[in-house]
C-alpha cells in the first residue's frame, strides 16, 4: 500500500477558519442539576493555563463561579473539534467561540427564567448561576433548575452580546490557577500516569540514526524472557511487559543489523547544505522596488545570521495508553492535536474515526512538540496487535531521537538608508524556517520578503529530503530566527548611524501602538541607560505575533575571558488587546523570555548525519536557576481589542535582545545563535584583529558605506 | 536478586517481595501506584524523580529499591499533613510556580529537603540548591520567589 498523505484533510487545513466551530452552546457546556458546569473544549492544558482561562471566560460570560466549573480538555468523543492547540490560538480564536457559546447560553437560560417567573427579561439578574428578579432576591430561579443536567433545546432568535471588558468579574483577575493543587500534590495526572489492569509497558527498537533501514532482525533472546511480549510487524518492533524496567531489559536484547543512510551535514555544514537544498523561493511580501532603493541608499548592510536545531526537551516525554476493546480503540495521549491524532490513529489502525477516541490529560509541556503523535500511534498498534491495553513512554534519548526538531535556518538581509536615517530598502531572504515573523513592524517603502525551504513535516515523518530529521513546530515556530535577523539587522544599522537604538526603531515606526509599547518597556526599563563599562551592555528588541505587540529589553554581562554572556533583568513589556488572566499572561511572558535564552545561549542540536548525538540533559543544556535574570513583565493596557495571542511573542524577542544587548557590552556581533561561549571568544578575537574595529563576526557581515554621504546622517 | 524489601513509606510501612536492583522511581510508579513521581531523564539529571529517603533529596531514578530497606522514603504523596499542604506546597500554589507542573514534584521534594537543614537560605543559596532541577516551562523565578517566602516565614516565626 502507497500511502501518498498520512494526514487527514482536517490537518490540511491550514485556515483554522475552513473548520468552523459549533454554534450550538449545549456542544460546550453542560449544567448539572447540582449545578456544576461541565465545560468542554478542544484545547489542551500544557502548561499555559489555558484550562483556567477558558473556565474564567465560561464563568464571565454564563454568570457563574468559577469554582462550579469543570473542564473537559482534548477528549474527541466529548469536545467540539479542534485542530490543535498551538500558534497563541486558544484565547484568540477559541475564546470567541467559547465566550459566544457562554453568552448565548446565559441568554437562553435567562429566557426560560423569565418565563419560569412571569417577568420580562430586562428585569432580570444573574449571579452565581441563580437568576433573579431585580430587587426582589426571593423571586428566583437557579441555572441547575431550569436546565436539570440536560441539553438545552430552547432556542432564542438573536444572538448575545459578549460582556464589556469594564463589566468583568472574573476575565482579568488572575485567580489561583484550577489546575495548583494537583499540581503541588502529585495527584495531577499525566498520560504516563494512567493505570488500566492488564496492561503492558512497551519499549520499541529505534535506528542507530535516522533514515536507516533495517536489514536483520533477531528477537529470540527477547522472547526467552519470562513474560515478555514481542511485536515484529513491519517497521515496528517492539517488547512488552508487565513492569517497565524489565521491558527495557527484553529490549536491550534485541538484536538488529541496520544499513547506515547517507546524510551527513553536522552543526556546521548544515547551513551550505540547506541553502543549496531549499527549493526555490516563495515571495511573502513586496512593495516598492528594492533594488532602485539600494542603488539610492547612502549606507547599505549585507548580514547573514544563522541558527542550529532546537530540541523541544518538554520535562515530560511523549507517553500514550492505548486500549482496544469491542472493536473501539480508546488512546490517552500527551498530544496537543487530540482530533489529528485521533484521524492518525484511525488511518494507522484501518478504523473509522468514529472508533478511535483520544483524550488528552494534562501535558507536561508540549512547545510544538507535541503536535507530533507517533507514540499515540505506536501504542494503538500495539494495543491492536497484543489486544491488552499498551502503554507507549518514550525514553529521554528516544524522545531526542524522535523529536520535530525546530530547524536550522538561515536568514541574509540587504537593507539600506537614506540620510535622515530612515531604512529605505529591507531585501529578506530566509532559509528553512517559513516566513512566520518576517513582516515587518517597520514603515519600510521598498521591501522584498522571500522564503524558501520546508519547516516543518507531515507528522510521523522521519526524514526529509532537505533536513536530516524530521523537524516542526517549536514555540514561536521560524519567528524566533526571523526576529533574531531582523531586530539585529536593525541594530547593525543604528549602530552604523550612531543612533540610539531605540531612537531608530521609533524613528522608522508610524505604528503608535509599537511605539507606545517601546515606550512602556524604555520607562520602566530607564532606557537610555547611562551605567555602563563592566562587560555590562543593554539591548531591546520588538515585534508583532498573534496579534500582540511586544518590546523586550535585557542587561547582560559578558565575560570577555570565558566568552559567558549572564543575563542580568529583563523587561518585557506586552499589548495584548484585553488580557483574560493577567497573571497567567505574565507567567507566558517569563516563561517565553527563560526558555529564550535556551535557543540564544545555549541549546543546539549535535548530529552527525541522521544520527543524533545528545541524548539526554547532560549534553544538552537547558536554562537553569543560575542562568534566570529577573524578569519583569508588564501588560500594556488596552481593553479597546478583543484578546491577543500570548504563549509566543515574548520568546520570539529573546534572541534578537540578547544579541543586541551582547554587542552593546562587547561590540561584538553575534549572527549565530546559540551564541555559545566559544562563538563570543572567537568574534572578540575577530574584533581585536579587525583593522577598523568593525563589528564583523563570523559568518559574513558587510557594511558599504560612501564615508561622504554617511557622515552627514544626523545622530540623535 | 529477589529480595523482601521493607520500608516506611509517607509514614506508613511498605513491604514488596522484588528484584533488589530494581529502581525506586519504578517500584513507586509501577508497584506502588504513586504516580506524582515523574520520570524525567532517568539518568538523575533532571531532578523530576526527586524524593526523600531519611529527610535527604534523592533521585529515585537512579536509586536502587534495595538503598531504602528500613529507611522513611517521601514521595510527593506524602509531603501534606493530611489535608494541610506543606507550606512548599502552598507558596508554589499562590506564587504561580509551576506551569505543566512535571517538574514540580520534584522541585517540592528537593526544596523541603534543602529548608529542613537550611532553614534560612540567601536567594543565591536557594538558586544554587535548585540549580540541578530542570524546568522547561520557565518558571524559575517564581518557583525562587516561593521557596524565599518560606524560608522567610521560617525566619520570623518564633
Amino acid at each position: 500500500m502507497v500511502v501518498l498523505v498520512s494526514m487527514t484533510p482536517e490537518f490540511l487545513l491550514a485556515d483554522e477558519g475552513k473548520r468552523l466551530y459549533p454554534e450550538d452552546f449545549n456542544a460546550y457546556l453542560v449544567i448539572g442539576e447540582n449545578g456544576r458546569v461541565t465545560v468542554f473544549s478542544g484545547k489542551i492544558e500544557m502548561g499555559q493555563g489555558a484550562l483556567t482561562s477558558q473556565a474564567q471566560m465560561v464563568a464571565e460570560e454564563l454568570g457563574v463561579q468559577l469554582a462550579s466549573i469543570d473542564m473537559v480538555l482534548g477528549d474527541t468523543d466529548r469536545c467540539p473539534w479542534d485542530m490543535g492547540t498551538f500558534g497563541s490560538l486558544t484565547t484568540r480564536m477559541f475564546g470567541p467561540a467559547l465566550r459566544a457559546a457562554s453568552a448565548q447560553a446565559r441568554l437562553v437560560l435567562m429566557t426560560l427564567a423569565g418565563e419560569r417567573l412571569g417577568v420580562p427579561l430586562e428585569r432580570l439578574v444573574v449571579r452565581d448561576g441563580l437568576v433573579s428578579v431585580a430587587g426582589e432576591p426571593n423571586r428566583s430561579v437557579s441555572y441547575a433548575e431550569l436546565s436539570r443536567g440536560a441539553r438545552i433545546t430552547r432556542v432564542v432568535d438573536r444572538k448575545a452580546v459578549l460582556r464589556a471588558a469594564a463589566d468583568f468579574n472574573v476575565m482579568g483577575t488572575s485567580p489561583q490557577r484550577l489546575d495548583a493543587l494537583e499540581k503541588v500534590t502529585g495527584t495531577a495526572r499525566y498520560a504516563a500516569d494512567i493505570r488500566l489492569p492488564g496492561m503492558l509497558y512497551a519499549r520499541v527498537l529505534r535506528p542507530p540514526m535516522h533514515g536507516a533501514a533495517r536489514l536483520t532482525l533477531d528477537t529470540s533472546a527477547a522472547e526467552g524472557l519470562a513474560g515478555v511480549t514481542v511485536v515484529a510487524r513491519d517497521d515496528l518492533v517492539a517488547v512488552l511487559h508487565a513492569d517497565p524496567e524489565s521491558a527495557a531489559k527484553a529490549l536491550e536484547l534485541v538484536r538488529a543489523t541496520w544499513r547506515q543512510s547517507a546524510a551527513t551535514p553536522d552543526p556546521d555544514t548544515i547551513f551550505d547544505h540547506l541553502i543549496a537544498k531549499a527549493a526555490g523561493f516563495t515571495e511573502v511580501a513586496a512593495s516598492g522596488d528594492t533594488v532602485v532603493a539600494q542603488a539610492s541608499a547612502v549606507q547599505s548592510f549585507e548580514t547573514t545570521f544563522q541558527k542550529g536545531y532546537v530540541a523541544h526537551a518538554a520535562l515530560e516525554t511523549h507517553a500514550a495508553l492505548a486500549d482496544f476493546r469491542d472493536g473501539r480503540m480508546t488512546v490517552w495521549a500527551s498530544t496537543q492535536t487530540p482530533f489529528p491524532a485521533r484521524a492518525g490513529i484511525a488511518t494507522a489502525l484501518g478504523l473509522s474515526e468514529a472508533n478511535v477516541r483520544v483524550i488528552t490529560p494534562l501535558l507536561g509541556g508540549g512547545f510544538g512538540g507535541k503536535s507530533a503523535f507517533g507514540q499515540a500511534v505506536e501504542a494503538a498498534r500495539l494495543a491492536q496487535i497484543v489486544r491488552v491495553p499498551v502503554q507507549v513512554a518514550w525514553t529521554r534519548a528516544e524522545e531526542f531521537f524522535n523529536d520535530t526538531f525546530d530547524p536550522a535556518a538561515i536568514v541574509k538581509i540587504t537593507s539600506g538608508v537614506d540620510r535622515a536615517g530612515k531604512v529605505l530598502a529591507w531585501d529578506y531572504r530566509v532559509y528553512a524556517a517559513g516566513s512566520r515573523g518576517t513582516t515587518l513592524s517597520y514603515a519600510i517603502p521598498n521591501i522584498r520578503i522571500r522564503s524558501a525551504g520546508k519547516n516543518s513535516d507531515a507528522p510521523g515523518a522521519t526524514t526529509t529530503d532537505l533536513h536530516p530529521f524530521a523537524v516542526g513546530p517549536w514555540r514561536g515556530p521560524g519567528a524566533n530566527m526571523n526576529v533574531f535577523a531582523a531586530e539585529s539587522q536593525i541594530d547593525i544599522m543604528a549602530a552604523a548611524l550612531k543612533v540610539d537604538p531605540l531612537e531608530f526603531r521609533i524613528r522608522n515606526l508610524t505604528d503608535a501602538r509599537m511605539i507606545r509599547v517601546l515606550k512602556a518597556a524604555a520607562r520602566v526599563f530607564g532606557w537610555p541607560t547611562v551605567a555602563k563599562g563592566g562587560g555590562r551592555g543593554y539591548g531591546l528588541a520588538c515585534c508583532i505575533d498573534a496579534g500582540t505587540y511586544v518590546a523586550t529589553m535585557a542587561e547582560v554581562k559578558v565575560d570577555a575571558a570565558t566568552g559567558r554572556i549572564a543575563v542580568v533583568r529583563i523587561v518585557c513589556a506586552q499589548d495584548m488587546g484585553i488580557v483574560v488572566n493577567p497573571e497567567g499572561a505574565r507567567m507566558q511572558i517569563e516563561g517565553g523570555l527563560m526558555m529564550g535564552l535556551g535557543y540564544a545561549l545555549s541549546e543546539e542540536l549535535q548530529f552527525r548525519g541522521g544520527e543524533i548525538l545528545d541524548r539526554n540533559f547532560d549534553s544538552y543544556e537547558l536554562p537553569r536557576f543560575s542562568a534566570a535574570p529577573r524578569i519583569e513583565a508588564m501588560l500594556v493596557p488596552n481593553n479597546e481589542l478583543a484578546p491577543q495571542g500570548g504563549g509566543e511573542p515574548a520568546i520570539i524577542t529573546t534572541g534578537a535582545v540578547l544579541a543586541n544587548a551582547v554587542f552593546d557590552a562587547a561590540g561584538v556581533r553575534l549572527l549565530r545563535l546559540p551564541m555559545l561561549p566559544d562563538r563570543v571568544l572567537k568574534a572578540i578575537a575577530a574584533k581585536g584583529s579587525a583593522p577598523t574595529g568593525a563589528h564583523s563576526a563570523d559568518p559574513t557581515h558587510q557594511v558599504r558605506a560612501d564615508a561622504s554621504r554617511a557622515a552627514r546622517i544626523p545622530s540623535a | 536478586m529477589k529480595a523482601s524489601i521493607k520500608f516506611q513509606l509517607n509514614g506508613k510501612p511498605a513491604a514488596l517481595d522484588t528484584e533488589d536492583d530494581r529502581m525506586l522511581l519504578w517500584v513507586l510508579r509501577t508497584d506502588l501506584g504513586l504516580t506524582g513521581t515523574k520520570y524525567g531523564c532517568g539518568e538523575g539529571i533532571c531532578g523530576a524523580c526527586t524524593v526523600t529517603v531519611g529527610g535527604k533529596a534523592v533521585r529515585s531514578c537512579r536509586t536502587p529499591i534495595r538503598n531504602v530497606a528500613g529507611k522513611e522514603v517521601v514521595t510527593i504523596e506524602g509531603l501534606a499533613r493530611g489535608d494541610t499542604l506543606h507550606p512548599l506546597q502552598q507558596a508554589f500554589a499562590e506564587h504561580g510556580a509551576f506551569q505543566c507542573g512535571f517538574c514540580t514534584s520534584g522541585m517540592l521534594m528537593s526544596a523541603s529537603a534543602f529548608l529542613r537543614e537550611s532553614p534560612r537560605p540567601s536567594r543565591e543559596a536557594v538558586v544554587s540548591h535548585m540549580d540541578h532541577n530542570l524546568c522547561r516551562c520557565g518558571a524559575h523565578q517564581r518557583i525562587v520567589d516561593a521557596i524565599e517566602s518560606v524560608a522567610i516565614q521560617h525566619g520570623t516565626s518564633p
